[in-house]
């Protein structure tokens, strides 16, 4: 295999990307987008970010668009190489860290790291939204999908797979 | 997560079926199912303890969920636990998500479907926005970590740095402020 290959580029990315994920997988998005559209070219932004619907309609952890990205640049291949990457370098650090968990438990020191790193990880989040948004939405319609759906997120108790189905039929009779 | 002997058994098998259980009905965020499952059904750890492990998902990176199967496995069942835990979470999702895949790619092309998915994709980009602003409204209004917030949005979001860029740069500083305001509060 030589170094280029897709397969070996994504298991690489995916690799570096892991230990980066504080937060999870909804901090990296900005980060793939960049490197899936802008730097490889791969897919486009509307493909990206259906692929970002796809994950979250779908039942199982939201790591699964990381799966989605491998899917459609190498098929089955591709998502087994990207998901690997991207959950086994942060779960041996998970592995070992759960062994010496009980020397941090009432550590000054954890709850000033976890303090400092919650403030960078809620506006990754945001960012993630931010990129999003600006790849999904083009039309005052669409803007509006995502408005109402924000409203009623914060103001309901609604589950979030009825919002993707109505917004998802409103985009199939051609409104959005 | 607590290192003292767990109060229940867990068997191997136990673990692995659990956790595909969580995988499979979990949709939209498999927390709120994690912690019905494993304090209330099964009552394999305390409220407590579900709150620990949560806030080391914070400081570690990876998802929570995966870092959580982990977390679980290992104390039950060492290492082997971990990997029972983390296949059992992941093997339904991933072939429900593939198969989406193969139906989304032979049938993607049609402009109705296609219709859907930017339909879909609008809602999708706002439940990402409402989980950061809830987030972000249960943060302490301390001015100077908010701007660390602001400046990880500009930087990853709106300037599309690469992410070990924002972090490299910002979780230093971030967690100095964090000290110098702890050191307020013990003063204070």
């Amino acid at each position: 295999m030589n170094s280029t290959s897709p397969l070996m580029m994504l298991g690489l990315y995916f690799l570096s990307l892991s230990l980066m994920a504080i937060g999870g997988a909804n901090v990296v998005i900005p980060d793939m987008h960049r490197q899936f559209i802008d730097i490889w070219h791969w897919m486009s932004s509307k493909e990206f970010v259906s692929l970002v619907a796809l994950s979250q309609a779908a039942p199982g952890p939201n790591v699964l668009i990381v799966s989605l990205l491998g899917w459609k640049v190498a098929g089955i291949k591709g998502a087994l190489v990207a998901t690997a990457g991207m959950c086994i370098p942060s779960s041996l650090l998970t592995f070992f860290f759960s062994k010496c968990w009980n020397r941090f438990q009432q550590n000054l020191w954890r709850e000033v790291v976890q303090t400092g790193l919650v403030y960078v990880t809620v506006g990754l989040i945001l960012a993630s939204s931010y990129v999003l948004t600006r790849s999904a939405d083009h039309s005052w319609i669409a803007y509006g999908v995502t408005g109402i759906t924000v409203l009623l997120m914060l103001t309901t108790r609604i589950h979030p797979l009825w919002l993707l189905a109505v917004a998802g039929v409103l985009g199939y009779v051609g409104l959005i | 997560m607590d290192t003292s002997p767990p109060l229940v058994n867990v068997s191997k098998s136990d673990l692995f079926f659990t956790f595909l259980v969580m995988g499979l009905t979990s949709f939209g965020g498999v927390m709120p199912l994690a912690h019905r499952l494993l304090i209330d059904k099964k009552r394999w750890l305390s409220s407590q303890e579900f709150a620990e492990a949560l806030s080391i998902g914070q400081i570690l990176p990876g998802p929570n969920i995966v870092n959580l199967s982990v977390m679980v496995g290992a104390r039950f069942q060492g290492a082997i636990g971990s990997v029972l835990a983390f296949s059992g979470l992941m093997l339904a999702p991933l072939t429900i998500i593939l198969l989406l895949a193969m139906f989304y790619s032979k049938y993607g092309q049609l402009s109705e479907i296609q219709h859907a998915f930017h339909g879909t994709a609008a809602a999708s980009a706002g439940l990402v926005i409402a989980m950061g602003l809830k987030l972000l409204i249960k943060l302490k209004r301390v001015w100077s970590l908010l701007g660390i917030t602001l400046c990880a949005f500009i930087g990853s979001g709106i300037l599309a740095l690469p992410l070990l860029t924002v972090i490299a740069v910002l979780a230093p500083i971030s967690i100095g402020l964090a000290w110098i305001n702890k050191k307020k509060e013990f003063l204070s």
